[in-house]
């Protein structure tokens, strides 16, 4: 963000205005904005605005195009919600639809002026003077697009014809104040290697500075990001490039503008090689400008990083075998060339992608299958079969002829369920081997999953989540389905997921099949077997009778140790002499904020978790040298290092990604299996009670443990404490990972959320480090090893509610009431207690010496009405967030 | 005189002289001490509820106090009267049951405020008189919910606004007025549907009347009950292309003037204000003298801000025939040149 204000700033000389417009607010634009708007989540969208105006937008641009919606009534609720926060509505609205609909339910909400966002010639005169001649009733500035009947304006020539053509009109025919007026000429991509887009920016400046001059008093305006699209993946070179086309078009008279805040170089820090041949670009000064550029953008890629090169002989193959080279390597550099080349031999472009494409995809799939290839390079292959199809659509467009896909699948992470990474992975995996996905992203609701399945007639569900609440999320759809007389077939994947679960509780509340899939690489063979009609009866029958065969088993299974009632427990708990013990004393009481910068947590990253998410098994760094693995598992290594490397510039303020923490420690002492957390240290007034679960199985040797057994007991009159914790690495994450992917950059995508997740889990370590060290400071000098620190050789514990000691997500809730966590990180809580952002940890400390992780596991029905009564629930509800642990 | 000959009149007129508004009509309708059957008569003498308080419904019932009233304000020097009107919206007339009567009300109060004004345009030829028809803000807010639980909610929306102001705008100009007068303004949004329907009637109408434009600032905040600066809604209403814009109500002319300032300072047309006779006492009178009032707006007219001035609340004819005395010899406020900007607002200003 820094970035963006120096670099507005200093064009801003050549010219004494121009005035950026907050799009953080655009379902079209923001993945965040787009999913708090499609759960209702006004509130938490207000905050989005609120954010933009605090961070010195002067307008935001409001959009509610989205499918999903009634674009109308969420216009209408939102812009009334912002009358009423004069925080946001000080500023200017630009009201942006592609329905003019939409903009005039906007225009019947703001008491301001707004600006509109867009009209144009596209539907004729007519149309385009009776929406102008409304907008000077309501009172409204417009943006105009360079549109007419024929198309969008491409070069100089039709760009200002265009909008001279649309000048006269509005300002001869109806007498539209010329001032009110915003052209927006249209940023179109430079460097694509076809030689008619070379001069399109060029166009765009030089239309820019001839409407400014001889269309008075009106304004230029544009969306930044298009420029750039063919480095997508580059970022260097991308913002390079923003920042050389917006120091020209704003000299040439552009005035507004759209401007992504993470994507801007400063135009004077560009190293002057670079700078050379983005200008080159940009003005079109040779006819070899976009080769020199791409010759010289890897060298760029991922911070100036000298880049080894491939050797070339395989350019000397034939077409195919180049694409399948490429595909199988994942090479990005000569796709389009490629694509191109092949596309001149195909009677159809179509018959590039079902041809070669799909050909090379088809080897791609046998290796992974065959355990040749693995999953990060499977997704790199992805990322150049988009880049070949999103080259070749255009063409296809064209010919109005649509590609036949194997079936169509929804994928979404249940409602309560932010985790995506596996759904992802699944959703790139099935692509590759030409199935449709439709991918409605995180928390998607039950009812919100079954119409898009309707609409979109797909072929079959699959849902995923990570956090054990989302079973029952997963059970309710599953009978929702069959409520609904849904003939679809259903997948369940997701980590707390398994086939025992699946098939006891989803499987018999659903008739048509209903397959577990336990990893990405299972899932392309199950679908190919579901979408067939021939195969799927047989499949169906097969899935029946294995699942009957798992619930069997399930239902003879004895418990390898015999439960004891919740008494003999408890009789049975840790044993400790209090009196011989005091507890330590922190240095520190009460709420902490923790602020830290994403580099110091580096050192503190267990990668082991990192390489199972790509389904790379090994312990780090011993993998890096697997004899099978280690070389794609080095190649990950060091993509992970390079994006790595750039999330954590900008630091903690302005950095992509950002960290944030919020710990205390508070005066506790248990009460049998709860404990007391008291406002003060006179320990006469409680403020919240953390309940625990006890072990509830015979243990002939050691205690059945609860975690409230390592607080000092209330009736031992000594003085404990009890400490709590919420750090996330994830602020950011979301949109890093949809821009992305938004950019066909699959790989990339994943790989954000999962370094986001590794680094949440640094900062918990890191946290932990400080607390015991410096804030309790029951171990001062306490000095280990980043592997001992990984194999938790320290004294004390940082249990987290949903993980095995404590199970229960609902206790989570206390964290944040103790913490104020949402205040101090924007940490979030969804209705089944996952946190968000994903790539979050949360948690208590107990500093006993003797403290240790066990798991609750299987608990009776007398320990769960206890824990019922202490929670003031009644059955049914314990049942729900207790269902792991009974049964 | 043809609707062409008065227009330039009136143009004419507003070069060469501060014009002179009316004072108060509640004010003066209240000395009459009228009770429930005087304000029902005996056209309404059965009507199911109470109507005492009615002020708009007089100008069926007891026509010959508003046209005395309106010839009392031109006798003490007023240029331009407003119509008695000011809640003759359907809208605001739902209160009494009788939203069927408000273009009716419009036309009759067109009609006797220009029955007023050529009978002294006669006595005066040198002195042309106007009617301005007035459209009040109704009793409903569009962009402020009147649910603090549910701040998206709105218990009017622009449309139903557009539709009663279309339907006072009609029975205004059928009724002969020469200019309309959008006034009272708290809340933007019911105003900007105000211009909505005024330019929709236009059109449909094929004439243009010259339209006035006046906010009220609520309290010392400087801004609209909606939370506009008086700049900030001077942009939200400029695409009218007003005749005049301004202030009224609210304030007296004492804590007024700071804004009548800034509307003066931005505005491309005529400046018009009518504060009342200063703040309401614990009685809710009015105690600001004529004089007193008088020696305010003498300094507001040295200082170049003013093209029209009246008076709101609490003012009388003598209010006015101060007023008129104390501006005769000042010219009215120049018409600045501003650069073509564009102007834009949320409840601030901003200027590209």
């Amino acid at each position: 963000m820094m970035k963006q204000e120096d670099m507005l700033e200093q064009p801003s000389q050549a010219s004494a205005n121009f005035i950026n417009v907050g799009e953080r607010t655009n379902v079209t634009g923001s993945a965040m904005f787009k999913r708090l708007i499609l759960e209702d989540d006004y509130e938490k969208a207000l905050d989005v605005a609120r954010q933009q105006v605090e961070n010195g937008a002067q307008i935001i641009d409001i959009n509610m195009d989205e499918a999903m919606l009634d674009s109308e009534a969420a216009m209408t609720r939102f812009l009334n919600l912002i009358a009423s926060e004069p925080d946001i509505s000080r500023v200017p609205i630009m009201i942006d639809s592609s329905k003019w609909s939409v903009i005039e339910a906007g225009l019947k909400c703001v008491q301001g002026k707004a600006i509109v966002n867009s009209i144009s010639l596209k539907e004729g005169e007519e149309n385009f003077l009776h929406q102008a001649k409304l907008l000077k009733r309501y009172g409204a500035a417009t943006v105009v697009m360079a549109f007419d009947e024929v198309g969008q304006a491409d070069t100089e020539d039709r760009k200002f014809e265009i909008c001279q053509r649309s000048y006269k009109l509005l300002t001869e025919k109806i007498g539209f104040p010329p001032q009110d007026i915003i052209f927006d000429p249209n940023i179109f991509a430079v460097a694509t290697g076809i030689e008619e887009h070379n001069n399109y920016a060029l166009d765009f400046i030089n239309a820019t500075r001839k409407i400014r001059q001889n269309l008075p008093h009106c304004h230029v305006s544009g969306g930044l990001s298009n420029v750039s699209f063919s480095f997508r993946g580059n970022n260097p070179v991308r913002e390079a490039m923003h920042s050389v086309f917006l120091f020209h078009a704003i000299k040439a008279g552009m005035d507004m503008g759209i401007v992504n805040a993470g994507q801007l170089e400063v135009y004077d820090q560009i190293p002057a090689e670079l700078k050379e041949a983005v200008e080159d670009v940009i003005l079109n000064r040779h006819p070899d400008a976009t080769d020199k550029l791409l010759e010289l953008a890897p060298k760029y890629q991922g911070d100036g990083k000298a880049v080894v090169k491939d050797n070339l002989e395989w350019r000397e193959l034939p077409v195919n075998k180049r694409l399948e080279h490429a595909l199988v390597r994942g090479i990005m550099d000569f796709i389009e060339e490629d694509t191109e080349a092949a596309r001149l031999e195909a009677d159809k472009p179509l018959h590039v992608i079902e041809g070669p494409l799909m050909d090379g995809m088809n080897v791609v799939g046998d290796l992974f299958g065959e355990g040749k290839m693995f999953l990060p390079q499977v997704v790199k292959s992805a990322r150049v079969m988009k880049k070949a199809v999103a080259y070749l659509n255009p063409f296809i467009e064209k010919e109005k002829d649509q590609g036949s896909s194997n079936g169509k699948i929804l994928l979404a992470t249940v409602k309560g369920d932010v985790h995506d990474i596996g759904k992802n992975i699944v959703g790139v995996v099935l692509q590759c081997n030409n199935f449709e996905i439709i991918d409605l992203g995180v928390m998607v609701p039950c009812a919100k999953i079954l119409q898009v399945a309707k609409d979109e007639k797909v072929d079959m569900i699959g849902l995923s989540g990570l956090i054990t609440p989302s079973l029952d999320e997963m059970v309710y759809v599953a009978k929702e389905m069959q409520r609904l007389d849904f003939d679809l077939p259903l997948l369940i994947g997701g980590a707390t997921t398994s086939k025992a679960h699946t098939a006891v509780k989803i499987e018999q509340n659903y008739q048509q099949p209903v397959v577990y899939v336990p990893n990405a690489s299972r899932a392309v063979g199950v679908c190919q077997k579901l979408i067939s009609a021939e195969n799927r009866a047989n499949y169906a029958k097969e899935l029946d009778a294995e699942y009957e065969k798992v619930r069997v088993q399930h239902a003879n299974k004895k418990p390898r140790t015999r439960p004891v009632t919740l008494e003999q427990a408890r009789a049975n708990a840790f044993d400790f002499d209090w009196s011989s013990y005091q507890p330590p004393k922190p240095k520190k009481l009460g709420v902490i904020p923790v602020d830290v910068e994403l580099s110091e947590l580096i050192d503190y990253i267990d990668w082991t978790p990192f390489f199972l998410t790509w389904s790379l098994a090994g312990r780090y760094p011993r993998i890096l040298q697997d004899e099978v693995v280690g070389k794609e598992a080095q190649s990950l290594f060091d993509d992970a290092q390079d994006l790595l490397k750039s999330l954590c510039e900008g630091g903690s303020k302005n950095g992509k990604l950002q960290a944030k923490g919020v710990m205390g420690i508070f005066p506790a002492n248990s009460v049998q299996d709860d404990i007391e957390i008291y406002t003060d240290e006179n320990r006469k007034s409680v403020a919240h009670i953390a309940h625990h679960l006890r072990q509830q199985t015979e243990k002939p040797k050691g205690a059945n443990n609860c975690l409230s057994d390592f607080v000092a007991p209330k009736h031992s009159n000594k003085a404990d404490y009890v400490g709590a914790f919420a750090v996330t690495a994830g602020i950011g994450e979301d949109e890093l990972a949809q821009a992305y992917i938004e950019d066909g950059d699959d790989y990339n995508g994943i790989m954000v959320k999962a370094i986001a997740d590794r680094l949440a889990e640094a900062f918990a370590e890191y946290l932990h480090e400080k607390v015991r060290k410096e804030i309790w400071a029951y171990v001062p000098n306490e000095s280990l090893s980043n592997e001992e620190l990984i194999r938790e050789k320290y004294q004390g514990i940082r249990p987290a509610p949903g993980y095995a000691a404590c199970p229960e997500h609902t206790e989570k809730q206390l964290i944040w009431d103790l913490l104020d966590a949402e205040k101090h990180t924007g940490m979030q809580l969804t209705e089944s207690y996952a946190m968000w952002p994903g790539a979050a940890v949360s948690g208590f400390y107990f500093s006993h010496p003797e403290s240790r992780y066990f798991a609750v596991a299987q608990i009776q029905d007398d320990q769960l009405l206890d824990y019922a009564a202490r929670k003031n629930w009644d059955r049914l509800e314990a049942e729900k967030w207790l269902g792991p642990n009974i049964q | 005189m043809s609707q062409l000959t008065i227009q330039q009149n009136l143009i004419e007129a507003a070069q060469q002289r501060i014009l002179l508004l009316d004072g108060a009509m509640g004010t003066m309708i209240q000395d009459h001490k009228l009770e429930e059957q005087d304000y029902r008569g005996t056209r309404f003498a059965d009507w199911a509820s109470d109507v005492k308080g009615n002020n708009d419904l007089l100008v069926l019932t007891q026509p010959d106090i508003i046209f005395d009233i309106h010839c009392a304000y031109f006798a003490a020097g007023t240029d331009i009267v407003e119509t008695n009107t000011f809640n003759a919206t359907s809208i605001s007339m739902a209160d009494y049951h009788m939203q069927d009567l408000a273009k009716e009300i419009n036309f009759e109060a067109a009609k006797l405020a220009k029955k007023a004004a050529e009978k002294y345009t006669a006595l005066t030829p040198e002195k042309p008189r106007f009617v301005a028809g007035v459209l009040g803000p109704t009793s409903r807010t569009a962009s402020i919910s009147p649910d603090v639980n549910d701040p998206g909610f709105r218990n009017v929306t622009f449309d139903e606004l557009v539709e009663a102001y279309v339907e006072a705008t009609h029975g205004l100009i059928e009724g002969g007025v020469d200019l309309i007068m959008v006034e009272t303004i708290f809340d933007t949004l019911n105003a900007k549907a105000s211009v909505f329907a005024i330019q929709t009637v236009f059109e449909e109408l094929k004439l243009t009347l010259p339209v006035m434009i006046s906010g009220t600032i609520t309290d010392a905040s400087g801004r609209t009950l909606s939370g506009q600066t008086a700049e900030a809604f001077y942009y939200s209403m400029n695409h009218v292309a007003p005749f005049s814009f301004g202030l009224n109500c609210a304030l007296g002319p004492d804590l007024l003037r700071q804004y009548v300032e800034e509307i003066s300072n931005v505005s491309e047309c005529l400046v018009s204000a009518h504060p009342n006779a200063g703040l309401p006492n614990e009685f809710g009178e009015y105690d600001m003298g004529p004089d007193e009032m008088a020696s305010h707006i003498k300094e507001w007219a040295a200082s170049g801000l003013l093209n029209i001035v009246g008076g709101c609340c609490g003012s009388t004819p003598q209010h006015i025939a101060a007023i008129s005395e104390a501006v005769k010899d000042y010219a009215p406020r120049k018409i600045p040149k501003r650069d073509v900007k564009m102007r834009l607002s949320g409840l601030e200003p901003f200027v590209l």
